[in-house]
């Protein structure tokens, strides 16, 4: 198993350095760079020695080489370079921002799991009841609808309803006032688990209505077993492991900052400091950011594959006995 | 001990509680004097010299001070300088400086520091964008602590309104000599930075010893919400005490059972359709007069902006305005339109690539396409290019563009305005695409002229001069907007969009 997970991760060191040079080629290859979104049109009253003077402020003096290469030197010991916009270290930024993504994303997970697997569940057990009508039904709003349109649509509702909006850009951290805290995240989490609670909803009932024809439930159900053992028991957690797939994928991109959510909700996480560096050409807190959430979703599809080996005991790693 | 089906109830319970919890209002500003403020969009960084971004002027403009500024009015009044005069000659401009004033640091605001401020400005090291509008100052001389002689090159009577932008805003001579004006605040102005949290908040105190009048708030806090419908919902729910917004479509919305009121004031900024006179077949004046007639300039602010917005001519500031009756084709004329097309022998039309940036400003696409359609009448076909906007500034700073949908700073006075398009050495000269010597002479005599009457004449001829050249067609301009709880007092908009005014404001929750 150890020696399982040690060949995994080596053999993401090559996907790690293709990102990081990806991201550093693409983000120099697009117009613009830090000195035009800082000025805008402004930078065309710059003289040639005023624009150099900015120019080796910014370090964009350098041949890119260069500027790669002292990176990954820096990035091998720790450092993932400084932010002139932010005037701090990448990985502070980093670090300061991604509890809001990682809460974010367990609550919405959490949320989305718990009613996609229920809801899952009795359609597949009522199929074609009321009940499974509901839940196709919801399964099929929460794919149609985009985050924006639930996210501004929630805020409108709470805002001139019920005349309340738990966070106008005073994001309170889960450690300073848990209750204030959980207030401001249920809302964006609900939004970001809808629509993933649909997919759950759909790969659940699909997969339980298969294992529900299965000869063992029927054996199950014939040595005279509870009906909601059978069902709890033998088909969910059988039917549990394309669930568990989709989890971790969704969790490798939740982690990697849910833009959209962000903004609407105006929480500080990853994915609104990352699309900010981006419209800000803020090379080094790009490419820090993105390689971090880069290993974060290689580490996730890690843990997600030792999962399996829990939800399914069939599944093993490392020991060809 | 508690039955499973108890503790299940208990816990469904409490998620609910949590959850409703919520909706009691929080209100939680309750009694504080501080004035809770949020907009879209943060500074992107402090050094008054070097930043341009509308967000950080906005900021910039509590903390800092500039020798004179301009009130509600665009009318220049004294900041920093009690009085100024021109010399006999023109050739001198000298500043009275205020007595008494202090920086947020105590150390005593004097000439010194003006010097030391504007040297830094016109010293190409630092960078900054406005040094090409002080480029008249030769020398400057303290005869006293409290008195700068401005020794210039020429008559430049546009310099005191290009002392009034927080660009040239004076720093202590001490933080340019030793300190990092990028990291440190030190500033003269009604609020001190407190602290700045990129992309999240700010908050700046009430300065006890400010000059003026006020500030009556013990300080603002600036919360940064990135989308302005929220913003909207926050000032419905009573959560912020003040809003900063920049979409018309989201700052017209109705309030809802809210009091919360929605502050407008006509902004010098204005919509236009850069036209580069320099591409063919822009550069035949028939060509680029036909498009000027053939746009409906109101249908552009009622369809893009939802009437939000006045046409305009170049000059946007009310005092230099001439009546648009007077500039050529103001009015639709689609006849006209054609049969120019015809004497420029381009009847069967032509393509016309329009660059536009995305949200900026948030109305340039739908501006982009209500052109399209208006120009098909006159055969051309308008190819709309949609931006993000760092792109879109690199294409627009390279010329490499046919024509733009843009939204351009105005100023108070129009020679700052206008000076850097439209004279043959000006730095945008080849953005703007279009130079004659009569648009060159106008401009060079409209920055000596001494006489306010003449100089409005000249400015006069300038704009009628140029919507018959149309290099541009300038469309409208827009409103500046704020929102604000009935318990928000005394704050005054202005047309430049700064809210210094906020250091009158006063809290009566």
């Amino acid at each position: 198993m150890l020696r399982y997970i040690a060949q995994r991760l080596i053999a993401v060191i090559p996907t790690l350095i293709g990102v990081s040079l990806l991201v550093f080629i693409a983000i120099r290859l697009v117009p613009g760079d830090a000195i035009v979104t800082m000025l805008g049109t402004e930078a065309g009253m710059l003289t040639a020695n005023q624009r150099a003077a900015l120019e080796s402020y910014f370090g964009l003096d350098k041949p890119a080489t260069v500027q790669y290469v002292t990176w990954m030197g820096d990035v091998l010991q720790g450092d993932l370079g400084f932010s002139i916009r932010h005037g701090k270290p990448v990985l502070d930024l980093i670090l300061e921002r991604f509890p809001v993504t990682m809460e974010l994303a367990f609550v919405s997970l959490v949320t989305a799991l718990v009613v996609g697997t229920t809801l899952g569940t009795l359609s597949a057990v009522l199929h074609n009841s009321f009940i499974d009508l509901f839940g196709r039904l919801f399964a099929l709003l929460g794919l149609a609808a985009p985050n924006f349109l639930i996210g501004t649509l929630l805020i409108y509702v709470l805002s001139v309803y019920f005349g309340i909006l738990p966070n106008a850009g005073n994001y309170v951290e889960l450690t300073e006032d848990p209750v204030k805290n959980f207030e401001q995240i249920i809302f964006p989490a609900m939004t970001l688990g809808f629509s993933f609670s649909a997919s759950v909803m759909r790969t659940t009932r699909s997969a339980m209505l298969e294992v529900l024809g299965e000869d063992y439930i029927r054996t199950a159900r014939s040595k005279g077993l509870r009906s909601r053992t059978v069902i709890t028991r033998h088909a969910l957690r059988n039917a549990m492991i394309p669930v568990v797939t989709l989890a971790g994928v969704e969790l490798g991109y939740l982690l990697g900052g849910a833009v959209i959510v962000e903004q609407i909700f105006a929480l500080p996480g990853l994915g609104r400091l990352t699309l900010n560096a981006i419209s800000q050409r803020d090379y080094a807190l790009i490419q820090g950011a993105t390689l971090f959430i880069a290993i974060n979703f290689v580490v996730i599809n890690l843990v997600v594959d030792l999962i399996y080996a829990v939800v399914d005991p069939r599944i093993s790693y490392g020991s060809h006995k | 001990m508690l039955p499973a089906k108890g503790i299940r109830l208990i816990v469904i319970v409490a998620v609910l509680v949590m959850t409703i919890g919520i909706t009691a209002p929080a209100m939680a500003q309750d009694g504080s004097n501080m004035l809770i403020m949020a907009r879209a969009v943060d500074s992107t960084g402090l050094d008054p010299h070097t930043q341009t971004a509308f967000a950080s002027l906005r900021m910039l403009e509590l903390v800092y001070e500039t020798l004179v500024r301009t009130d509600e009015n665009l009318v220049l009044e004294p900041a920093l300088a009690e009085s100024w005069a021109f010399s006999d000659d023109g050739m001198q401009l000298t500043f009275n400086l205020r007595q008494g004033v202090t920086f947020h640091d105590g150390s005593p605001f004097t000439s010194e520091d003006v010097i030391v401020s504007i040297e830094r400005i016109l010293d190409e090291e630092t960078g900054s964008a406005t040094r090409s509008n002080l480029l008249s100052i030769e020398s400057m001389d303290a005869p006293d602590d409290y008195t700068v002689v401005m020794n210039l090159t020429l008559p430049d009577v546009p310099l005191v309104a290009a002392l009034s932008s927080i660009n040239t805003a004076i720093l202590p001579s001490e933080l340019i000599a030793e300190g990092d004006p990028s990291a440190t605040v030190n500033g003269t102005g009604p609020f001190m930075l407190e602290s700045w949290q990129p992309e999240e908040r700010t908050i700046l105190m009430a300065f006890a010893d400010y000059w003026g009048d006020g500030p009556y708030v013990d300080g603002i806090e600036i919360r940064i919400v990135p989308d302005e419908s929220t913003i909207m919902a926050a000032l419905r729910a009573g959560e912020i005490d003040f809003a900063m917004l920049n979409d018309p479509l989201i700052a017209t919305l109705p309030m809802g059972g809210s009091e919360a009121i929605i502050n407008r004031a006509p902004d010098i900024s204005y919509h236009v359709l850069q036209l580069r006179a320099a591409v063919e077949p822009l550069d035949k004046l028939e060509v680029r007069q036909a498009i000027s007639c053939a746009i409906d300039r109101q249908q552009v602010v009622d369809v893009a902006a939802l009437g939000e917005g006045m046409v305009t001519g170049p000059l946007t500031m009310p005092a230099w305005q001439v009546p648009l009756d007077e500039l050529f084709c103001y009015e639709q004329d689609l006849a006209r339109a054609q049969e120019l097309m015809a004497e420029a022998g381009l009847e069967e039309g032509f393509e016309l690539p329009v660059i536009v940036a995305v949200a900026e400003p948030p109305t340039a696409l739908s501006e982009a396409q209500v052109i399209q359609e208006q120009l098909r009448a006159i055969n051309i076909e308008v190819t709309i290019e949609s931006l993000e906007f760092g792109v879109y500034v690199d294409r627009w700073l390279a010329a490499d563009f046919t024509a733009a949908i843009a939204l351009n700073g105005g100023r108070s006075d129009p020679y700052p305005m206008y000076s850097r398009y439209f004279q043959y050495d000006a730095n945008f000269n080849e953005v703007a695409g279009y130079i004659d010597d009569t648009l060159d002479s106008l401009m060079k005599q409209g920055q000596v002229e001494t006489d306010p009457e003449a100089r409005w004449e000249i400015f006069a001829e300038f704009q009628r001069h140029l919507a018959e050249t149309a290099p541009w067609i300038w469309l409208y301009n827009g409103y500046t907007y704020t929102g604000q709880q009935p318990w928000v007092t005394d704050f005054t908009p202005t047309p430049t969009g700064s809210i210094f005014y906020l250091s009158e404001a006063r809290l009566d929750r």
